[in-house]
């Protein structure tokens, strides 16, 4: 042994000490921005007596996979009143909201760049390999020098950790449309643009759901984790069970993530499959029906060449 | 590369020494390959696809590419409309040149000029079939009350009425492909491509797509290239087709051509699994006829050939030359026993007259059915030729007639020459020995 040390350690500290003297505007603006947002969206879950949050995810819960799921939000959402979590669970719910729309607002329009360029994608894919192993704790020290303590460093550290799976399951989904069909839209004169918007994104969409998903499933964790730096809510609580060891209050809040967590999954992987089960469904296929015998109507209908047979 | 001289109007595709090759330095390649390397000898470098392809299509026509899979005719057909570059030659499509123009160009010209079928049918899954069958006049701008209208006319053109608010899932591969067509021809281009359009449909339904397309194209005066694996259904479809072999045409040709006089092994070994009955026509088999007379030259005269023919049947024409019928040998012989001199009274019309163009296989029927040669005619019912059984017999088992003796042409004699001699001497001295006998 040398006593030569690769000073890796170091060089990145120096380094984020020097974006914090130099850039501290920026992460000043990120800050203000973030914790505006999380004020927001916790104001409108908090501020609500109990009842009419309940009564409204019981409704989305309805009308996105039925009345099963509908009852089973209201008697979890109950469950986790009953353990004394509402706030916290409200919280949490607000924190996750905010970093999983943030991550997906970054990690779609990544995945569709790293679909249509191989260069990107060669550079991206690394780099989510980096954000997706490094140990997520790691995130919360520079996200904590640069964003001070509180909501924010959680949000950030989450984005980061979240976004992975995004970026990959956007990409995928868009590569693996039918090559076919996109070139039927090359073929008929259809813009790069278009080709995306109306043929690559609407067959990715379960693929990009399924990423969505995952996003949201990783924000949630890593907001638990994210209660190590004061962004509070149920993560704040597990992090007290764990200093004071105490099993009940560590179970009840651990459940009532668990519980936030099956309600998350649920809903968003609904929303990936194309024919979603719910009455929000059935309303869509019907709407979608009137309006394609509504156009059918107004176009003439020509009875015109022999027709043979269906095939 | 540009050419400033427009085409003439008559050819919608010109296809002008046509490379592709893929690899690291794909010019390299063709630069080879012009200098006359084989397409193996450049194989550690790349792939060459197609390899100087020339062609012209003329307006109205339908142009197969026949190759199996890996001769380069799938590469070929996506440089016709851009969507893979050429590496070195040029593509004209209805008298512009689309090699090395700008992506909007381009896109232009497929909105206007060019449009597709493919294999897997490659249709929008989450639209309906009237607003994939719409999708083309979307893209071209066109309102959507206007383009669902003209859809929907499309729609019943190509035999899907009462399907258009379905979704292709719906459909079955068959009509999968219909709402494929339907929305090439909804795109109203001049030029169509179909990419192994039927290849993916079961063997009843591709031959009931043909011989709609057929249809269709004959009603709409559509430029069709079609590409194919399938020689009978090159042979169907074809005005001329193009056969490829590892990226090179090999043979241009129409059906018959290509089957009748193969350019080299490779094309006669392909064509000779071919139907041959569903290519060849009445017209490239027909036999001269020898025994054949007009409806005014008497039955004497019409015994006289039967006799040096040694027939029992004889051709009658009209005096313009028609198609009259057949007069039988026991018949004229009883005409003239009796000294009549017309004809007319025993003429029947019990032989089956087909025009040039019908394929072999609807004349195996009527030839089953009576033992007359087929008349072939014209559109002006003139008597063109005769295909006997041996004779149809022989072209659709690719036999060749002309190795021994005279071909058995008509039914032979009933009636020994020495009894027909032997009236025609008795009755004699009331007729003009000579009328008018033709033979052709």
């Amino acid at each position: 042994m040398t006593d030569f040390r690769l000073p890796l350690g170091s060089l990145v500290e120096s380094f984020v000490d020097y974006i914090t003297d130099t850039f501290g505007f920026i992460f000043d603006f990120i800050r203000a921005l973030f914790a505006g947002a999380y004020d927001g969206v916790e104001i409108l879950l908090g501020a609500p007596p109990f009842w009419a949050i309940m009564l409204v995810l019981g409704v989305l819960a309805f009308g996105i996979r039925g009345w099963k799921f509908a009852v089973g939000t209201i008697v979890g959402l109950l469950v986790i009143l009953g353990v004394d979590q509402w706030d916290n669970a409200m919280d949490t719910l607000a924190l996750v909201l905010v970093a999983s729309v943030l991550a997906i607002a970054l990690s779609v329009p990544l995945g569709i760049l790293a679909a249509k360029s191989t260069l990107a994608s060669n550079i991206i894919r690394p780099v989510l390999d980096f954000m997706q192993t490094m140990p997520a704790f790691v995130y919360l020290i520079p996200a904590l020098i640069l964003f001070r303590i509180g909501v924010v460093p959680g949000i950030v550290a989450t984005i980061i950790f979240a976004m992975a799976p995004g970026v990959r399951l956007t990409e995928l989904g868009i590569r693996s449309v039918d090559k076919e069909v996109v070139e039927a839209g090359q073929a008929f004169g259809a813009s790069p643009w278009r080709i995306l918007r109306q043929i690559q994104l609407p067959l990715a969409t379960p693929t990009i759901m399924a990423g969505i998903n995952q996003v949201i499933m990783l924000s949630l964790s890593m907001v638990v984790i994210s209660g190590l730096v004061g962004a509070g809510g149920l993560g704040a609580q597990v992090i007290a069970s764990l200093n004071r060891i105490d099993i009940a209050l560590g179970f009840e809040a651990g459940l009532a993530v668990v519980i936030l967590a099956i309600f998350l999954d649920r809903i968003t992987a609904s929303l990936g499959s194309s024919e979603s089960a719910g009455f929000f469904g059935s309303l869509r296929r019907v709407l979608r029906a009137r309006r394609v015998t509504d156009a059918a109507a107004s176009a003439p209908r020509t009875a015109s060449a022999p027709q043979p047979s269906r095939v | 590369m540009t050419e400033s001289i427009p085409r003439p109007a008559t050819i919608a595709v010109k296809a002008d020494h046509l490379y592709k090759a893929f690899g690291r330095r794909p010019h390299e390649i063709v630069k080879k390959l012009k200098a006359g390397k084989s397409r193996a000898e450049i194989s550690n470098l790349g792939v060459a696809a197609v390899i100087d392809a020339s062609f012209e299509v003329k307006k109205g026509e339908i142009f197969v590419v026949m190759g199996l899979s890996g001769s380069g005719k799938s590469t070929l057909i996506r440089m016709l409309n851009g969507l893979w570059d050429t590496t070195s030659g040029t593509v004209t499509v209805g008298g512009t040149d689309i090699t090395g123009v700008s992506a909007r160009d381009l896109r232009d010209v497929r909105r206007k000029s060019i449009s597709m079928v493919f294999q897997h049918f490659a249709l929008l899954p989450h639209r309906t079939v009237i607003d994939n069958v719409a999708y083309g006049l979307e893209i071209q701008g066109m309102g959507r009350t206007e383009r669902l209208a003209k859809a929907q006319t499309i729609i019943d053109l190509v035999g899907l009425a009462g399907w258009a608010d379905n979704s292709p899932s719906e459909l079955s591969g068959g009509m999968q492909q219909r709402v494929g067509l339907g929305r090439a021809l909804a795109a109203d281009t001049d030029v169509l491509l179909m990419d192994e359009a039927f290849s993916a449909l079961d063997p009843l339904i591709r031959r009931e797509m043909q011989e709609q397309l057929i249809e269709l194209q004959a009603a709409l005066g559509k430029t069709i290239i079609f590409i194919t694996h399938d020689l009978n259904e090159a042979m169907f479809l074809g005005d001329r087709i193009a056969v490829m072999r590892d990226g090179r045409i090999v043979q241009i040709g129409t059906p018959e051509e290509i089957l009748t006089d193969p350019a080299n092994d490779y094309v006669a070994q392909f064509v000779q699994d071919v139907d041959r009955a569903r290519v060849l026509t009445a017209a490239s088999v027909m036999e001269p006829v020898r025994s054949v007379i007009t409806k005014t030259a008497g039955p004497r005269a019409a015994l006289r050939t039967m006799r040096d023919l040694q027939t029992s049947v004889t051709f009658v024409l009209n005096r313009d030359r028609s198609f009259a019928g057949i007069v039988r040998d026991r018949d004229v012989l009883g005409l003239v026993k009796n000294g009549e001199t017309d004809l007319r009274g025993i003429i029947r019309d019990d032989a089956t007259s087909v025009l040039p163009e019908t394929a072999l296989v609807d004349l195996v029927e009527p030839s089953v059915g009576s033992e007359l040669p087929i008349a072939v005619v014209d559109e002006k019912n003139r008597l063109l030729g005769v295909i006997p059984r041996v004779t149809l017999l022989a072209a659709i088992g690719n036999v060749n007639t002309n190795t021994g003796a005279l071909p058995i042409v008509m039914p032979p004699a009933t009636i020994s020459i020495s009894q027909i001699t032997k009236i025609l001497g008795d009755t004699a001295e009331d007729m003009p020995i000579d009328a008018e006998g033709v033979r052709a």
